[in-house]
């Protein structure tokens, strides 16, 4: 293990090579750009050992994907915004497959109107297509969480490709000190991927994905659901495994910052949880309990963590930098519905805001978290959802 | 059921409404975690139960020129050695492309229920 | 010399009872094209008749190894099944796209043309029978002038897209013509496009009786009467080198040829140009763009 200084994208394009992935396809998105830029360096230079190829759109680059682990290739994309949009259908088409392809999405604001920076609207309307979903905060935690990927989607109690996404600008293209592994060491963690149960193979013609009848295709996704929903305890293995290994831990599907102790918590995805412990500290210094609470996978949705992190709570700030137009914040929607069957009954607020890359910085959380802090005193609920920063 | 073939729109559709073989419930427990099929003949069934016409090769015209298996879209002639068809009756779908193209018109399309199986040799 | 009708192999990787209609011209042309290939190959399919005849899961009606995939996609998901296939070292099997008109000459081009100009090792197959067969018989851009389908009820308006152009100027390693009428040479045309390494374009016309509303038992006479009326050019390109093929060399000059009415009118979809009346207009029409089609051909790739 060395420790580098590098960019999240640049650091992904090493996870790639420290994976030993065997096919990469992929199509220029900014700012998900420099992942394949990267890579094609690395294969050039012969660094990147695998198979490098250089699609014509993002749809084609998840769809070569299929192609390449349904022969049995450990496989990986990045992508952002629009590109993972366009993805769609083959985003559906790898899970129902059961593909354990990895993709490092590089949250982007979706169009119209352009905007290249950070909103969570990319991945968070991929939310229904089984693919299990990361969300990072930090250079190190994006390479990391990539290598654990491949383990976690190739397990065969899951078999379910997965997303690890990274705040586009704020990480992809900000330098940060991460710790490299060489291949030879994540040897140690990752074994060569070996398809469980079929493959493209003369030697032994199967037909994938053929005609299947009602009577059997509620089955069929069943299974994916177990599969998702089986990512979470594998992960707990996996991730002490890593620790074990490389001393690296992130805090599990949850990680908590001052949350034991305190009375009002914000949960949060992405750059936004670091933030988040600056201003926790501050709080704290003026007598506030607070915490916070970043949310790193999102799906399978850890509703068993979220309720050991609500139990005795007084409230919850839970920030969404995305919306589900109609609804209000996809993730406060799902902490209150992993509660509803409990009697653990904080007050939950949702919060919208940092949309098109706005910045939300130290003064914004404790904002947040004040608003919280006041309506929960007061005893007036308020708004269900308030959009932060609203001009 | 007959299927009027001049009228006919949506492709395959009925064959597989129809489909006897494949539609027997099974637990998840046996089931794979994704749907992978093995090579199989009769995937469909019995398809000679589509056919209204047989076809029915004179054996005395034969000239063995393996026309009728060049062009069966089947796959349900086989060829001796010497290259004597056999239809095989349990698939055939009864097209009568067989009995288009076969140079010498030794192939007949008889009504299905009226052909001698004596013939087949 | 073409191959003798003995010398092609006996063993069938087109498995009988499986889920194609009666007289399905497509069968004719993967029986022949998997013969040449001799089983070494991935096949992708993409949304099209040949998904559904494969038959239900948990059986396929195919002994070779066949990827489903989306509609869009063949192009893409076989460049993916190459790339793992050169990480693995296995880089000698063929991977063939199977894919109907629809997914080639409409939703499917986008990534076609990306595969082929990525120079990707791999052979593309169009069966074409010219319309959304597997959906009901919609018009697609292979649909010729003047047929009927679904969704031209009165006849389509435009003539059919010149794909093999298209194709021609991404400059495959290998690009033919094909008719599942002549299985002999398509058996041969795959046996030289397996030899060839690059990408590889083999065009088959398909007769469907289903959409092209005529006798089921009619769908060789039909392939044939494409390639005497001069609507189906047969022919072959190995690199830049075109040959025009033995079946359509002497139907270049037009006095030769059959009337296409021949062609037309054994094909309900073409029964509005001869009832109530016989359209004389329309006819002469298809015909001048038939002689277009020779034209443009022979002046692009000669």
């Amino acid at each position: 293990m060395k420790t580098e200084l590098m960019s999240a994208n640049y650091a992904a394009a090493r996870a790639v090579v420290s994976a030993r992935v065997e096919v990469v396809a992929a199509y220029p998105i900014t700012p998900a750009t420099t992942v394949p830029e990267q890579i094609a360096l690395l294969s050039e230079k012969g660094i990147y050992k695998g198979e490098f190829i250089r699609v014509e759109s993002e749809h084609s680059a998840m769809f070569a994907c299929i192609g390449a682990s349904s022969t049995g290739a450990r496989a990986f994309t990045a992508t952002s915004s629009n590109g993972l949009l366009l993805m769609d259908e083959a985003l559906h088409w790898a899970s129902a497959a059961r593909l354990p392809i990895v993709l490092a999405n590089i949250n982007r604001s979706v169009s119209p109107s352009w905007n290249i920076h950070v909103s969570h609207d990319d991945s968070m309307s991929k939310r229904d297509t089984g693919w299990i979903q990361f969300y990072v905060s930090s250079v190190d935690e994006f390479y990391h969480t990539i290598i654990q990927a491949f383990k976690l989607a190739e397990d065969e109690r899951v078999l379910m490709p997965t997303m690890v996404n990274a705040d586009g600008f704020v990480l992809s293209h900000t330098v940060s000190r991460y710790d490299y592994l060489e291949p030879e060491e994540v040897d140690k963690f990752l074994q060569p991927y070996s398809p469980p149960h079929w493959v493209m193979d003369p030697e032994n013609p199967v037909a994938h994905g053929n005609i299947v009848f009602p009577e059997h295709y509620q089955e069929f996704r069943y299974s994916m659901h177990e599969g998702t929903k089986n990512a979470l305890d594998v992960y707990l293995e996996i991730e002490a495994e890593y620790k074990k290994l490389f001393g690296k831990y992130f805090g599990g599907p949850i990680e908590c910052y001052k949350c034991d102790d305190a009375d009002y918590i914000m949960t949060s995805q992405g750059t936004i949880g670091a933030e988040a412990r600056d201003a926790i500290d501050q709080l704290r210094k003026d007598g506030y309990k607070v915490g916070s609470a970043r949310i790193r996978m999102y799906r399978p949705f850890p509703i068993d963590h979220i309720r050991d992190l609500a139990k005795g709570k007084k409230a919850i700030a839970s920030f969404d930098r995305s919306v589900s137009y109609g609804f209000g914040g996809p993730v406060a929607n799902d902490i209150r519905a992993s509660l509803y069957a409990t009697d653990i009954r904080p007050l939950i607020k949702s919060y919208i805001g940092g949309l098109g890359g706005r910045d939300i910085t130290v003064p914004d959380i404790k904002e947040i978290l004040l608003d919280l802090i006041k309506h929960e005193e007061s005893g007036e609920a308020g708004p269900e959802e308030t959009w932060h920063d609203l001009r | 059921m007959s299927l009027r073939v001049r009228s006919c729109r949506a492709h395959s559709g009925c064959v597989l409404v129809v489909n006897e073989v494949n539609t027997e419930p099974e637990g998840r427990a046996n089931m794979p975690k994704t749907s992978y099929s093995k090579p199989s003949v009769g995937a469909t069934g019995k398809t000679g139960s589509w056919r209204t016409f047989d076809p029915v090769i004179n054996y005395k015209e034969c000239s063995k020129c393996r026309t009728c298996w060049l062009y069966c879209p089947e796959a349900v002639i086989t060829l001796e050695d010497d290259g004597t068809p056999h239809i095989d009756y349990d698939y055939c779908k009864g097209c009568g492309i067989c009995a288009q193209v076969c140079p010498r018109k030794c192939i007949d399309m008889v009504r299905k229920g009226t052909r001698d199986e004596e013939d087949e040799e | 010399m073409m191959v003798a009708t003995k010398e092609i192999p006996l063993k069938e990787y087109v498995l009988k009872g499986n889920a194609a209609c009666a007289g399905c011209q497509d069968m004719v042309a993967l029986r022949h094209a998997h013969k040449a290939l001799e089983g070494d190959v991935i096949q992708v399919v993409p949304a099209c008749c040949t998904s559904v005849v494969q038959s239900l899961w948990p059986k396929v009606g195919m002994n070779i190894p066949i990827l489903n995939t989306a509609f869009m996609a063949s192009g893409a998901t076989a460049s993916g099944v190459k790339a793992a296939l050169r990480a693995k070292g296995k880089d000698d099997t063929t991977v063939m796209v199977w894919a109907g008109d629809g997914g080639t000459f409409d939703i499917g081009l986008q990534a076609l043309s990306g595969a082929f100009e990525r120079r990707t090792d791999m052979l593309y197959v169009c069966y074409n029978n010219q319309v959304y067969s597997n959906t009901g018989t919609q018009r697609s851009g292979a649909t010729p002038l003047y047929a009927q389908t679904t969704t031209t009820w009165f006849g389509k308006r435009e003539p059919e897209k010149l794909l093999d152009l298209i194709v021609a100027m991404h400059e495959p390693a290998y690009q033919a013509t094909a008719n599942a009428a002549y299985p002999r040479d398509l058996f041969d045309k795959f046996k030289r496009a397996k030899e060839i390494k690059g990408p590889k374009f083999i065009h088959i016309f398909i007769p469907c009786p289903q959409a092209w509303n005529y006798p089921v038992e009619k769908g060789v006479e039909i392939g044939k009467l494409a390639v005497e009326t001069g609507y189906w050019i047969m022919w072959e390109r190995i690199g830049d080198k075109f040959e025009l093929g033995r079946h359509s060399k002497r139907f270049q000059d037009p006095s030769k040829r059959k009337p296409i009415e021949d062609f037309l009118k054994l094909q309900g979809r073409f029964s509005r140009l001869f009832k109530p009346e016989k359209d004389e207009e329309k006819i002469k029409e298809i015909e001048d763009y038939i002689q277009h089609r020779w034209d443009i051909l022979l002046k692009t790739l000669t």
